[in-house]
């Protein structure tokens, strides 16, 4: 062997000589082994992004729930006006509605009308009866006198689970929108994406719940 | 055709989260993972709103087994709900989840550390008042 060889060879010496074509073949040449890059992953990884800076935004509204917490301004705390009966209840639709999305897109992977359009349509009366039971609990406590106006407790208190209200209305118009695109175009490459990328959506709105009703509700009335 | 097989066949990197490896004429496993999900998070839910109201335990403990039991559920809505693995091919999945869990640990830690040291070395309200007259 020469020395020319033992120091790594041609491949090492020009390695640092101009490549004029390198930033076109960064874009044309494949990952070693995969050949096809996939527009549902890209689409899914996408979403999964956007979803991950939602969670964020929701970390700064919890945060700031949490510093104003104590802030009650001699008005009513977490303890006098959380009916945890009502939340055990709207728990248990957005957990069920989670499980029910999952059966949909099932569904919808294997081409099963029946499985997703059923599936679907128990996700959207349990997330509607969710939105009842909030909306009920909102008007209740606004009636009583403890709005969001009365104390930085309850603006805080009302920011943080109106937005996740608001998340799940919007969900809600989504899922109908996916129905109705299934029930108008069938089970389309593009429509499938759209359906996979609500069920992350959807998923992600009851892990929030998750938090929610552990940190306000629950630690809200045991303190 | 199962999404491993899928896979093999067009040799597509990644995985996308949401979507479950399973055969299409055979949806039983699938919807036993989604069960198996539902069923362990009932049983975290459950436990969580005993514990709230419980006083069988040293009650400061209790927002500690809360913050607890909601972590091991968000963790158990990942697996069977998400259905983000720590296989190959979901490494893109799971470090941005890392990534957003940094984040989120950032801020709220921060904040509420930040905000309760100074509401501690802040001087009481009336004291404050007195000192301006």
């Amino acid at each position: 062997m020469s020395a020319f060889e033992a120091a790594g060879g041609r491949d090492e010496f020009n390695r640092f000589r101009p490549d004029r074509d390198a930033w076109e073949r960064s874009y044309a040449e494949p990952l070693p082994g995969h050949d096809q890059v996939s527009k549902r992953i890209v689409v899914g990884y996408g979403f999964w992004i956007y979803l991950l800076s939602d969670i964020i935004m929701f970390s700064a509204f919890f945060a700031t729930y949490a510093v104003l917490v104590g802030a009650t301004a001699g008005g009513p705390s977490g303890r006098d006006l959380f009916d945890l009966h009502k939340v055990a209840i709207e728990t248990a639709c957005l957990l069920l509605s989670s499980f029910t999305c999952g059966l949909a897109s099932i569904g919808a992977r294997t081409n099963r009308g029946s499985w997703f359009y059923g599936a679907m349509t128990a996700t959207c009366l349990l997330g509607a009866a969710f939105l009842f039971i909030e909306i009920n609990e909102f008007r209740s406590m606004i009636a009583e006198g403890a709005g969001p106006t009365r104390s930085a407790f309850l603006s805080s208190f009302f920011a943080l689970v109106g937005l996740h209200g608001l998340h799940v209305t919007v969900g809600l118009l989504w899922l109908l929108t996916m129905m109705a695109q299934v029930f108008a175009k069938g089970y389309r490459a593009d429509v499938l994406r759209r359906v996979l990328c609500f069920g992350l959506f959807w998923h992600t709105l009851d892990i929030i719940w998750v938090g929610i009703f552990t940190m306000v509700y629950l630690m809200g009335v045991a303190q | 055709m199962s999404y491993s097989e899928l896979q093999a066949a067009s040799r597509f990197a990644d995985a996308v989260p949401g979507d479950q490896d399973f055969d299409h004429q055979e949806t039983t496993g699938a919807v036993g993972s989604y069960l198996l999900g539902l069923g362990l998070a009932t049983l975290l839910t459950v436990v969580s709103f005993f514990v709230a109201g419980t006083t069988l335990v040293w009650t400061p403990s209790i927002p500690v087994a809360l913050v607890v039991l909601a972590i091991a559920q968000m963790g158990v809505h990942l697996v069977f709900f998400l259905h983000i693995t720590t296989g190959p091919d979901n490494t893109n999945n799971v470090m941005a989840l890392a990534f957003g869990v940094l984040i989120v640990l950032v801020l709220m830690v921060g904040t509420i550390w930040v905000m309760t040291t100074m509401n501690h070395n802040m001087m009481p309200m009336d004291q404050m008042m007195h000192m301006q007259r």
